[in-house]
């Protein structure tokens, strides 16, 4: 499949510079500089030469899943024989509603529990770790319904995402000096993630008192507290109005510049088509489809699944309708032939 | 109608010892319910624990008073653990639907005739309180004449009461500054989001159902040292509820609101008990018998109590020293 976008690498050999242990990195840093040492534009020819076929191997993989199998009922909701996401770059998982993105989600960030399969990450494996342990290791998640902590002040809400404070331990806590300093620079490092996403001025109001599109920038300005290496954001924009969506955008591509993996869950086609390096579809609890934006969207096996005439456009709430009806009697229709 | 006895009796109960013992299992439940939002109806269960644990230290064993008051603590905190083992992975409400029972069936364990020669059955135990008083430094009653007048023992219970209250208080005030504090609140807020950051949300509710068990623990101990008799009528589930009162009244998620709470409530419940005493006693009562007689007028406290309850949760839901700025955003 023709694709301009993105250059060919020189040789396979470039794979080897898009190891964490290089410390070039390409295009400007974010305003926060970078947090890990990933070459963006190694990570992105690199994946040129990788196959558009789903569960396709890549080169550098940060997260890996085998045969994970989610039942509720009779329902499978997940069941995705192999996905590898690439360091280093902007992965979109899109697909209907439905499809089983935010359960796969759960289930890799240790907040669901498969009725099988294997996943690691940075090579470790991740199998019954619980959500927090997940956090710990680097890999941090947003929700599709925006969680904030309403009765705690904007600033609060991020000194939250802050790992390893000393005074979140019982007995450090009584004892103000064992812990007064660290809690200095973390509000430091928290006052210029809220100047980034621009919520310094809300920085003593109750988070619940923040819009909808502010709340997703508190929840992803705080989960970068965490230093997270792996940022998973369940439909970033959902919600969210033209105004501060063109930020958003900025605020993901930022993600990558400083060395971050994204993956995030998107309805938003042109959106996708603008910040994503890599597009996994999923349909039905399966990965149907993956490859760059621009071949996934031409993709027929796709447009079959999930775009339809509607190709380029927004899902309308009809169409979704549709497509889950028709999953719903393909569901239905599985069930009777098992019996 | 008596308005300086009204006055001064009220009073008298506002800084009594009981106050003392509603605000301790208050701020108890200020831990749970106002920080962590666990809803534990159980509180009475770990007073029960405690106050069991130290009497039956000295008439059981015949050892010290202070041994039992460490069993009572460490007892309250296995008590804790037992409960919160399987039901703090859970929704919120297995921990209510676990508290409330257990407390209850320890109540009816206890005071069962099969153990009573050893727990007193119903009628409770007694003759344990003679080292509390030994080191007792009051020997006259202390009070303001004419005003509010309390006898040796109970200002002895009162100091001991409302010092632990003192320490409580500040106990909670450094807690909840701090970044652990803060993962409580969060927790109220939001708990998958807290462990979305890498937080540990069950190790917290465990130790703060501890926390708090432990200050109902206190509340437990004081109450058996006011009575000088420990019983299981002291420990009903109304005990709880009362606590609860006392914790909305004065603002949950407030570190005085508890203290503020109890000597309200017990202001107001005094004045209601005495008003109503008053108006229906005498020869030519305020209130004819043909409306009310006098064993009617001692539920009308109850009643009022009630309604005062429901009116502050529908105009003031935050308490009385809560936060209006809080309310705002419920409104969302
Ligand atoms: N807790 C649950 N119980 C039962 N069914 C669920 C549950 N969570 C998700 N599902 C079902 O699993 C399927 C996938 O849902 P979801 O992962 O939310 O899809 P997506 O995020 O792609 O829109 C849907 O059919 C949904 O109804
Ligand atoms: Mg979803």
């Amino acid at each position: 499949m023709p694709d301009e976008q993105q250059e060919r690498p020189d040789s396979s050999d470039e794979w080897a510079v898009a190891q964490p242990v290089s410390t070039t990195t390409a295009g400007p840093a974010g305003p926060a500089g970078p947090a890990f040492s990933v070459d963006v534009a190694a990570s992105k020819r690199a994946l040129a030469d990788v196959d558009h076929t789903p569960g396709v191997a890549k080169p550098d993989p940060i997260l890996k899943a085998d045969n994970v199998v989610r039942t509720f009922g009779g329902l499978t909701a997940v069941d995705v024989d192999h996905l590898e996401v690439q360091r280093g770059v902007i992965t979109a998982l899109i697909g209907p509603n439905g499809a089983g993105k935010t359960t796969l989600f759960n289930l890799l960030t240790g907040f669901d529990r498969p009725d099988s399969g294997d996943w690691s990450f940075n090579g470790r494996s991740l199998n019954r770790a619980p959500a927090y342990k997940v956090a710990r290791m680097g890999m941090v998640r947003t929700f599709q319904l925006t969680k904030v902590l309403s009765k705690l002040t904007v600033i609060e809400n991020m000194r939250v995402g802050a790992t390893g404070q000393r005074g979140e331990s019982l007995l450090a806590a009584l004892f103000a000096p064992l812990w007064r300093s660290q809690e200095t620079d973390n509000t430091e490092r928290a006052d210029g993630l809220l100047a980034r996403f621009l919520l310094d001025k809300k920085r003593e109001d109750f988070a619940g008192s923040l819009s909808g599109g502010q709340r997703k920038l508190l929840e992803m300005a705080r989960s970068l507290m965490t230093e997270p290496e792996l940022v998973m954001l369940d439909e970033p924009m959902a919600g969210v109005n033209p105004a501060l969506k063109q930020s958003l955008l900025g605020h993901v591509k930022s993600l990558r510049e400083e060395g971050r993996t994204v993956l995030f869950v998107e309805h938003d086609m042109d959106m996708v088509r603008d910040i994503s390096d890599w597009v996994v579809v999923m349909a039905q609890g399966r990965i149907v489809a993956e490859g760059p934006p621009d071949a996934v969207m031409a993709d027929p096996a796709v447009i079959d699944a999930y775009l339809g005439a509607h190709h380029d456009t927004e899902l309308t709430f009809e169409a979704e309708e549709q497509i889950l009806a028709e999953a719903e009697a393909e569901i239905e229709q599985e069930a009777h032939s098992n019996e | 109608m008596d308005w300086n006895d009204l006055l001064t009796g009220s009073l008298q109960q506002a800084l009594g010892p009981t106050a003392a013992v509603y605000c301790l299992a208050a701020i108890g439940l200020n831990i749970h319910f106002g920080y962590t939002g666990l809803l534990n109806f159980g509180q009475a269960g770990f007073m029960m624990i405690a106050g069991y644990a130290m009497v039956t230290m000295s008439t059981i064993w015949g050892l010290s008073l202070w041994l039992g008051v460490l069993l009572g603590i460490v007892l309250t905190i296995v008590f804790a653990l037992l409960l919160g083992v399987p039901t703090l992975r859970l929704r919120a409400d297995y921990l209510a639907i676990v508290t409330i029972a257990a407390a209850e069936i320890i109540r009816q364990v206890i005071s069962a005739a099969k153990f009573s020669e050893d727990l007193g059955g119903q009628d409770g135990l007694t003759g344990f309180i003679g080292p509390f008083r030994e080191v007792n430094p009051f020997s006259e009653p202390v009070g303001i004449e004419g005003v509010v007048m309390w006898s040796a023992n109970d200002f002895w219970v009162m100091v001991i009461g409302w010092g632990l209250v003192a320490a409580a208080c500040l106990i909670t005030w450094l807690l909840m500054r701090s970044p652990w504090g803060r993962v409580l609140k969060s927790i109220r807020e939001d708990e998958d989001a807290v462990r979305s950051l890498g937080k540990n949300v069950y190790a917290y509710k465990m130790q703060s159902l501890i926390i708090g068990g432990m200050f109902g623990a206190l509340a437990g101990l004081v109450v058996t040292l006011r009575s000088a008799t420990v019983g299981p009528s002291f420990f009903a589930t109304d005990v709880t509820f009362f606590a609860y009162t006392v914790l909305l009244i004065g603002g949950a998620a407030r570190v005085l609101g508890p203290v503020a709470g109890a000597v309200i409530f017990y202001f107001l419940i005094t004045v209601l008990d005495l008003f109503f005493g008053q108006a229906t006693s005498g020869a030519n009562p305020i209130i004819p018998a043909s409306i009310m007689n006098d064993t009617q007028a001692s539920l009308m406290r109850l009643i009022f109590m009630g309604l005062g309850l429901m009116l502050l949760m529908i105009f003031r839901p935050q308490g009385l020293f809560g936060d209006r700025r809080e309310l705002a955003i419920d409104a969302r």
